[in-house]
């Protein structure tokens, strides 16, 4: 039962008028960019079928993407608000509103890294930019950030804090700044462990490192007044601007009341530096400036690793 | 011809095969300068093109490079030097299923593993009964891929990768796989898109399918090209290298009748009584033989079609096939029998094989053509003449 050949479903161009592609040792950055445009629908598909693989057979399903964020929340803020009283009202809120952005930060580090090593069996056999692997990390953490940001919004209602709607938009350059400087880290790292292997655990590492030097559990001004001249130096971390931005808008005010509960706190306590909202969102375009080399860059890097990638799987 | 739609020019492909892998930091630092790997050559200056509408065939030894030279041309792998241009989109058949995510369904496997070939959304919507159709999966495509038979795994994967609609088809022994019916299927398939004009790179060892298939072949060995020629030609190419290769490792064996043995030489063949036959005519062939050692060997047949299809092959396994060469020159003959077919050309090969049936002495591509005519108004391949009687009823 031989089926009855499909007509084509295009009309045959002849061969002078079809797109040329060359397969060569070193191919241009404009080329890269070019392909990666191209296979755009690839990185939806592939995200949409790592988020459904990684939920796939358990029975809370996508739930399970909340409570790994949610207890380390929780933890937090038991030890530092609860247990050590470091008296910030609402202490929850600006936890979770920098962990909000380092955890879609971290998660597509740390799952990236490994990405082009276990996806081996396609790239050994599948001709596409392979990029897309890491990207695909970064698109699904996406997902996820929005899953927190639901938990966010129950938060806030629950609590009966408002963010600053004034400064919503700020949330607009921070999200890109994080986006593109996560992408550029994950598409070099990706391209990295390839060669070196033990990249992955030493990314594990320096996220632990990264995350107490980013001001996520302890609020900026808390630290920086005895920093001095260093102070410019924990400012060139990347993901500090970003996470005072989303701190900076979420939890609204940069002195806040203390809850009083330790009798010898002051009446109020700084939180964030008091920047004009143009400085955090000038600091945030830095970061994407920055970001957009490194991405750049890290596509460069990837380009020429790749070449070697299925030999090297 | 026109414009190429494949050119693969002056690629060379070498692999570093490390002896010591330093691929921790640790070592990387111990270690600043890798210190000693082999340099392996899997493609030395391969040039051909291959036109628009042309069907190529690879063929080669295991490890002769031509699966490294498919992945050159799908962009898997790159050149270490020269370039390969491709004109149009290119779908690459290197494994089926490669890229499944088996703990998805079928029908999201199609539209991840459509949209990594190169498909947008739309394509694959347009394309996806087709798909179903061909793969024969029916109420299984909502299943998860993991519960599907290699069988069905692999006929998924097929059923994608011909409905992209490629300029380019890249098919790597993809074809050894599946059962019969589904073997045959996916010829009909590799002849419908010849018919449409498209373009095929296909890999095989199997020097039917080559003869059967392709319009030209290319014979690759160690890397390097040992032809690039009519299929007939590329084969017997393929087989004298294989023949060559066979006997110079026998040549360090300490047996001496070994070694005698790969100086059997076929001196020719010819067809007693002319090659001009009629159907059902006795078949009769004298071969030339010459060895400087008496050895005892297998004559092999191969008679075919000039368009490549087979007729037959003998089994060198049979009774009377073996033949017992004396030194010197010597002439054997071959009863073949009536040669009951239809009118047409045919060519006829011969082998010379060890005893065991695996070791090829010598072979000779196209040693005698026959023509045959017929006189009357049957058709096909077999000679056949029914005899048609009325039998009485039985009450």
């Amino acid at each position: 039962m031989l089926d009855t050949p499909s007509a084509p479903r295009s009309e045959r161009r002849p061969p002078e008028q079809r797109e040329v592609r060359i397969v060569s040792a070193r191919s241009s950055l404009a080329h890269r960019f070019g392909e990666l445009w191209r296979t755009r629908e690839l990185l939806f598909h592939l995200t949409r079928s790592d988020i459904k693989v990684k939920y796939k057979n358990s029975a809370l399903g996508l739930l399970w993407s909340m409570v790994s964020p949610l207890m380390q929340l929780a933890i937090f803020w038991l030890v530092f608000g609860f247990i050590l009283k470091n008296g910030y009202q609402h202490f929850v809120v600006f936890l979770f509103a920098g962990l909000i952005a380092w955890n879609f930060f971290s998660g597509s580090l740390n799952t990236s890294t490994g990405i082009i090593v276990e996806r081996a069996g396609i790239v050994k056999k599948v001709a596409f930019p392979r990029e897309i692997l890491a990207l695909s990390t970064v698109a699904a953490q996406i997902f996820y950030f929005c899953m927190q940001a639901v938990a966010m919004a129950v938060i806030l209602v629950a609590l009966q804090s408002a963010p600053d709607w004034a400064l919503m938009w700020l949330l607009v350059p921070a999200m890109a700044a994080l986006l593109v400087l996560a992408s550029g880290f994950s598409v070099l790292l990706s391209a990295l462990n390839v060669r070196l292997r033990d990249m992955r655990h030493l990314i594990e590492v320096a996220m632990q490192l990264w995350f107490w030097l980013t001001p996520i559990v302890y609020p900026y001004e808390k630290l920086a007044p005895h920093l001095g001249w260093l102070k410019w130096l924990y400012l060139c971390n990347p993901m500090t601007p970003i996470v005072l931005t989303f701190q900076r808008v979420l939890y609204p005010n940069i002195v806040v009341a203390s809850t009083n509960y330790p009798p010898n706190l002051p009446k109020t306590l700084p939180v964030l530096p008091t920047w004009s909202p143009a400085t955090y969102a000038g600091l945030d375009c830095v970061i994407l400036v920055v970001g957009l080399a490194l991405f750049v860059f890290a596509e460069w890097v990837f380009g020429r690793l790749e070449g070697n990638f299925a030999e090297e799987l | 011809m026109g414009v190429p739609a494949v050119e693969v020019q002056h690629v060379s492909k070498h692999f570093r095969l490390l002896s010591e892998r330093h691929s921790s930091v640790k070592d990387r630092l111990i270690h600043p300068r890798r210190s000693s790997y082999s340099d392996l050559a899997a493609l030395e200056d391969v040039d051909f093109s291959v036109g628009a509408g042309e069907t190529v065939g690879i063929i080669g030894k295991n490890g002769s490079g031509k699966s490294t030279l498919l992945k050159c041309v799908c962009g898997v792998l790159q050149p270490t030097s020269g370039q390969v241009l491709v004109r149009g989109s290119l779908a690459g058949l290197l494994e089926l299923g490669a890229g499944f995510q088996i703990e998805l369904s079928g029908r999201d496997n199609i539209y991840l593993n459509g949209s990594m070939l190169g498909l947008s959304h739309k394509e694959v919507e347009r394309a996806f009964d087709d798909i179903v159709e061909f793969s024969e999966l029916g109420q299984f495509i909502d299943t998860q891929v993991k519960f599907y038979s290699s069988g069905m795994y692999v006929r998924l994967g097929f059923a994608i990768a011909v409905n992209v609609d490629p300029d380019v088809l890249v098919i790597d022994e993809v074809l050894a796989v599946g059962d019969e019916q589904f073997q045959s299927k996916c010829l009909e398939r590799i002849r419908t898109f010849q018919e449409e004009g498209r373009t095929i790179l296909f890999v095989s060892h199997n020097a039917e399918q080559i003869r059967a298939i392709c319009d030209r072949a290319v014979v690759l060995e160690s890397g390097k090209m040992l032809a690039d020629a009519s299929p007939g030609e590329a084969v017997r190419a393929f087989r004298e290298s294989l023949g060559e290769s066979l006997a110079t490792d026998e040549l360090g064996a300490p047996n001496r009748q070994f070694r005698a043995v790969k100086n059997v030489e076929i001196l020719g063949m010819d067809v007693v009584g002319g090659a001009r036959l009629h159907t059902g005519d006795p078949l009769h062939f004298r071969v030339g033989l010459k060895t400087n050692d008496a050895v005892a060997a297998k004559l092999v047949l191969e008679i075919h079609k000039l368009n490549g299809e087979l007729l037959v092959r003998t089994d060198p396994d049979a009774p009377d096939a073996h033949v017992d060469i004396p030194s010197g020159e010597c002439v054997v003959t071959v009863d073949a029998g009536n040669f009951d077919v239809l009118d047409g050309a045919y060519q006829v090969n011969v082998g010379i094989v060890g005893p065991s049936g695996t070791v090829i002495y010598d072979w000779k591509e196209c040693a005698a053509s026959i023509e045959v005519t017929y006189e009357g108004r049957a058709s096909g391949t077999l000679a056949m003449a029914p005899k048609v009687a009325v039998e009485p009823r039985p009450s």
